[in-house]
Parts: C-alpha cells; structure tokens; sequence
C-alpha cells in the first residue's frame, strides 16, 4: 500500500499502485468513482482486428489502439501464412521450382511464374531465344490473370464497403477467367504453366474461343459493376478521401502498382522496364490524381480495360509455333498427353524412350531427376504484378538447384503502407484503406 | 557425438538436428539422399572478379556519379561487378547506409525507389557469409543498380530504413531469416517466424524439415522419427 485516501463520499477507497490507480469498492456508490476519473485519458482500447477476420484478407493482424472510434495507431502482423517457400526452393531443381512459387500469391499465380522464369532464363542467358509464341501466351495469360485477380480486388472490397452483391458478380466472372486457365493448364489456380524456357503445354483452340467470348462478355459486365458502384452514395463516402497516400509517402515505403498510380505517377514496369515484349502492344497506363481508394478503384477499373486491349492484341499476335526453347538440355523432352484417366504421360514419346533410343532415355533422365545447370551469378528480375513490382532475386552457384530465391513480393511490402494510410482516420476507414492495398497474404508472407 | 558434424544452425538453438546415424537419414535413405548424384561433389565457389572499366551503357554513369557525389567513394567501394547486364556494386557494410543516401538525394543518381532487400547465405565460399543485396530503382532515370555489403556471422551493420522507410520489414525479414543485425533499425524484431522461435531458417547449415511442430496437446515429430521407410 502506497497512500490511501476516502472519497468525499466516504465508499470507495483509492490507492495509487505501480500498475495504475486500485479502487476499494465496499457498499459502493459507482457515480462517485466513475466521476472522477478523466473520461478521455481512459477510453483508449487496444483491439486485435485478425488473423481471423472475414475483411483482413486472409490472416492479416492489425493490432488497432482506438480513441473512440479514432485509430490512433496501427501494427500490422503478418506471418501467419509463411510457409518456407523460398528455403524449399532451395532444394529442387530449377523446373520444378515453378511449382513452388506459383503457390506464393494465389490471386496472381502467373505472374509468380513469370518473374521466376524470366530470373532463371536471365541466369541461363536465353532470354531472347524464348520463341515467340511463347512469350504471347505469356502476356495472354499474365492479362486475363490480371484481370482476374483485379475482380477479386472489386469483388471482396465492395462487400468490405457494404455492396455484397459486388462479391458475387467479381467472383462469376472471375470464374469464367479460371475456366480459360483449367482449359489451358489444367488447374484453376496453381498451374506452373510457366516454365523456364517457355511454357508447359500450348494453348488449346477451345481456350482461344473462351478468351474470345471473354473479350465481349467482360466490357458489358464492366459497365454493369460501374453502375452499381460509381454513383452510390455509400461507394463515394465510403472511397474518396479515405486513406490518401501521395506519391511521396508511396515512394519513401515502397508502395508500387494500382496505389502509386492512384496518386498521380504513370509508374508501370509494361512501359518502363518492358518484359516478355510488352514494348509491342498498344495499352495506356490509367492514373489518378485522388491518391485515395476511389482513385485505386478507378485505376483498378480502367486496367482491366486496358488487360483486355492487352490480351485482344495477344490473340492476334498469336501465330503458330513452338512454345518452348529449342534448347534439348534444357526443354522437358515429352509433352504430356491425356490419357483415359484424365492424366497421364505422353505414350508416344514412353514407347521410343523404352523401346527405341536409350540415348533419349538417359537424356530423359538426368532431365528430369538432375535438371539442368545454371551459370554461377545473380539476377534480379522485376514484373509488373496486379499489386505491384513483383521482385524475383535469383541467385546461383552453377548446380541444378536455385542457390538462393528471394521474392519481392508487392503485398509486402505494400502492407508497410497501413499505418500512414490509417492512422487519425476513423475505425472503419481502416478497412477500406487495407482493402485498397489489395493484400495477399500467400504473395506477403510467402 | 555421431560421425556426421552437427550444422551450426543446431548450436545456435535451432529445435531440429540432422539424422543421428550416417548409415540411415531420413525416409530410412542413405547418404545425403541427393538423388542428382552431384551431393558428394564439393564444388568451390569461384571468388566473383570485379569487372574492369569501361562497364558499358549507364553504369559507368552511375559510378562517376557516385564518385564525384561520395568523399568517402573510394575507401566504400570494394568492387564493381558487371553481370548479365546488371551492376553491383559491393560497397562496405559499415557505409551502406551513407551511400544509399547519395543514391537516393544526388541529382544525376536519383534512386528514389529500394525495390528490395534481401540477403544469400554464402557459407563455405566466403567468410562475410552474409551478402545484403540492396536493390535501387531510379524512376527519373528509369535504372536499377545493386549494392552489395557483405558480413560475418554476429557483426551488424547500419539499417538504412532513415533513408528508404520502406526497408523496415525487408530487415526484419533479414533478421527472422538470417539473423543479421541492423543498428538503428527502429523495431528489429522477427515478423515472419513466431516471435519465440529458435535459429535463423535461411542459413545454409539449418537444415529443411525434422523441425517438430507443435499443436495444442501433441507435437508431430520429424519425418525421420515417425517411421521407417525401407
């Protein structure tokens, strides 16, 4: 006991402690003692909003301290979702590393693909030899996954803001998009369709006449989810002015894609710092000046505008040919076929490997169990993913295996972003300026 | 002690060990379980040469740039190498964060964008094991550049979060993952990892898997103690 005194009514007992002010309450007389405690310098809470929370976009933790309905301050926790992949990465050959980081950021498998495979064929040095077709079913795919990972983004943030009917439209029409991707890769998400050197299997017509239905049914859709959204008066409250990040604030913590452009800099590594070429396609780079969440709407908008330009262009580029490198050391030998199974390898190419040519049944072999080797040296490779400059940093010792792989993933680094974008804003502008970072915590925590 | 040494990962705490007998690894295989057939090789890893000048397109640009801007260039920088196109630049860990910062402010650099952090593990090939690569993007110029600074196990070197904030979570990620240390990094704390987790998992000598995990009331062993596979 440190000082005890009465209240002037005589009840409670106070008494001052390490921990804070102890009340002795006996036959208590409550409006006395709530009375004279300073309302303000008490009402600040500490709430834990996640990992499990239907608007954190997986297992995000925000550890929210409030002053009323202010946030005063913000910490993000993430981590929840890490899952090695860059140490096991580490541990396989270079083919099959494809497999590993398509797993990463699972609204934008491809474009993990690609950054890896443009790191590893900038290692092997074969980086113009990728044939043409290739490199056009690449930026096909890489666009229809934008676009559908972009209506992911309109879809869960307008049920965010309270327009849950959003949700189920961006969700139908990302569906018809993963259809195109199961036609093609045989998997809706997950697909190591990328590999290095070109790409697993060619595009089948049946895909090609799905992409072009895409390319007349999107549009219409588009304009349907603009005149739900655009003129309703919660969107608008909801979105503009909320969570402003100018492009100082972007550039000091890193934030890149939709964001960036939503405060005015046209920063697009398409135009910039061209890959896969992107240098021959007509598209624009949308911005805004509102640097708010209506203006990443907007942008987010007007890109899948421009991802479709992007892919109609890609379809009329798309001449025949071969979709992987002519390089035997490092092309996979057979190409899978479907058998009655549904699955199933290439029965031509087993026959002459068993029966014909042990030479193609040793090459088949270290092929596939030792892989291919690497030129000692280090890359680092950066795309323009959905949410961002997506990183690849590929570094090799001269074996068959990556001798380190690190990921710049965007949703990382831009969930750093939260803090500025929250802090002195209300409790539920929180949410709208964490969704219009469009984080995924697959890509962020990896 | 078994025959096989125990990796340094394990002496640093790390909860996982490498199979107890050399006849039987995990999965009840033998040898390293490399199924390449290059696991016995030891193959040295060549010391990387520095590239004479001239270094070609902007790069020499970017280094008299650097030198004019820097007093201290030519005591920082420890070599330049030119590879695939690429420029690094390996500079002293105690001077990385000067030089960032005439990489971000001087006007004919302009790299007001790290792209990223990260850092590769070169044990056995180099005794700074640590190799930080700093990322740099200049969008004036529309250039990218890295600097490298190299570190022994337990030597820190400077955060460079006064000068580019957004390095804040790649150094903690450096930290959870190799345990290098950045003075002045305002909150070096793990992020990816749990906050009680022992060793550092991206060092080359912490071995992938036989790490028990814990569930509420049970623990799962590691693969090589669940059971044998013959």
């Amino acid at each position: 006991m440190t000082s005890q005194t009465t209240s002037e009514a005589g009840y409670a007992a106070e008494r001052e402690t390490t921990e804070g002010r102890v009340f002795t309450v006996t036959g208590g007389d409550w409006d006395t003692i709530t009375g004279s405690i300073d309302p303000l310098s008490n009402e600040k809470i500490v709430v834990n909003m996640g990992p499990q929370h239907p608007s954190t976009h997986g297992v995000l933790r925000l550890v929210l301290e409030l002053e009323g309905e202010t946030v005063t301050q913000v910490r993000p926790v993430v981590g929840y979702l890490h899952t090695g992949i860059e140490k096991n990465l580490e541990y396989r050959n270079w083919t099959q590393g494809t497999t590993f980081v398509t797993r990463m950021d699972y609204l934008a498998p491809l474009f993990n693909e690609a950054g890896y495979c443009l790191a590893v064929e900038k290692l092997l040095g074969i980086t113009d030899d990728i044939t043409e077709r290739a490199n056009t079913i690449r930026v096909l795919f890489m666009e229809l996954n934008r676009i559908s990972s972009h209506l992911v983004w309109i879809a869960t943030t307008g049920m965010e803001l309270g327009a849950i009917s959003m949700m189920l439209y961006g969700f139908r029409e990302r569906e018809y998009i993963l259809d195109i991707f199961e036609e093609t890769t045989g998997l809706r998400m997950n697909h190591a369709y990328f590999r290095p050197g070109g790409v697993a299997q060619d595009v089948p017509d049946s895909a090609i006449r799905k992409i072009r239905d895409l390319l007349v049914y999107l549009p219409k859709k588009l304009k349907e989810y603009e005149a739900l959204l655009s003129g309703q008066v919660i969107w608008q409250e909801r979105t503009q002015g909320v969570a402003v990040l100018d492009v100082t604030g972007c550039l000091s913590l890193g934030v890149t894609g939709p964001v960036l452009r939503s405060a005015g800099l046209a920063w697009d590594l398409r135009k910039t710092m061209p890959y896969c070429g992107y240098e021959d396609y007509e598209f624009d780079v949308p911005t805004a000046t509102t640097a708010d969440v209506w203006g990443r709407y907007l942008v987010r908008m007007a890109e899948i505008r421009e991802s479709l330009k992007l892919v109609e262009q890609a379809l009329d580029k798309l001449k025949p040919g071969p979709v992987m490198i002519a390089d035997k050391k490092i092309a996979w030998p057979a190409q899978l076929a479907v058998g009655l199974d549904g699955s199933g390898n290439s029965l031509e190419h087993v026959a002459k490997i068993m029966g014909q040519s042990m030479e193609s049944l040793i090459h088949h072999f270290k092929l596939v169990t030792e892989g291919f080797r690497v030129p000692a040296g280090q890359v680092y490779v950066g795309i323009e993913h959905p949410r961002g400059e997506l990183g690849v940093h590929a570094v090799s010792d001269g074996g068959t295996h990556p001798y380190r792989v690190h990921y710049r993933d965007p949703s990382f680094v831009n969930l750093q972003a939260i803090p500025a974008m929250a802090e002195g804003a209300l409790l539920a502008d929180v949410i709208a300026g964490g969704a219009s970072l469009d984080p995924v915590m697959g890509g962020c925590d990896r | 002690m078994s025959l096989e040494p125990t990796p340094e990962g394990a002496q640093l705490g790390s909860p996982a060990e490498i199979p107890s007998s050399p006849e039987k690894g995990m999965f009840g295989i033998h040898g390293t379980g490399d199924v390449s057939g290059f696991g016995g090789l030891v193959r040295p890893r060549a010391a990387v040469a520095g590239t004479p000048r001239p270094f070609g397109g902007y790069f020499d640009e970017v280094y008299d740039a650097l030198e004019e801007a820097y007093p201290g260039f030519a005591d920082a920088i420890e070599k330049v190498v030119v590879d695939r196109g690429e420029l690094t630049l390996h500079i002293k860990a105690e001077r990385i964060a000067e030089v960032c910062q005439i990489m971000r402010n001087d006007e004919s650099l302009r790299f007001e964008l790290c792209s990223s952090v990260d850092a590769v593990d070169y044990l056995s090939s180099d005794n700074r094991r640590f190799h930080l690569c700093y990322q740099l993007t200049s969008m004036t110029y529309r250039r990218r550049v890295r600097l490298e600074a190299a570190v022994s196990d337990g030597v820190s070197l400077p955060s460079v979060t006064s000068v580019y904030p957004t390095a804040d979570w790649q150094e903690r990620e450096i930290y959870d993952m190799f345990g290098v240390v950045f003075s002045g990094h305002p909150n070096l704390t793990r992020i990816l990892m749990p906050d009680d987790w022992e060793g550092h998992p991206q060092r080359k000598d912490y071995p992938l898997g036989g790490v028990p995990v814990e569930y509420k009331g049970a623990e799962i062993p590691p693969p090589d103690q669940r059971r044998v596979y013959q």
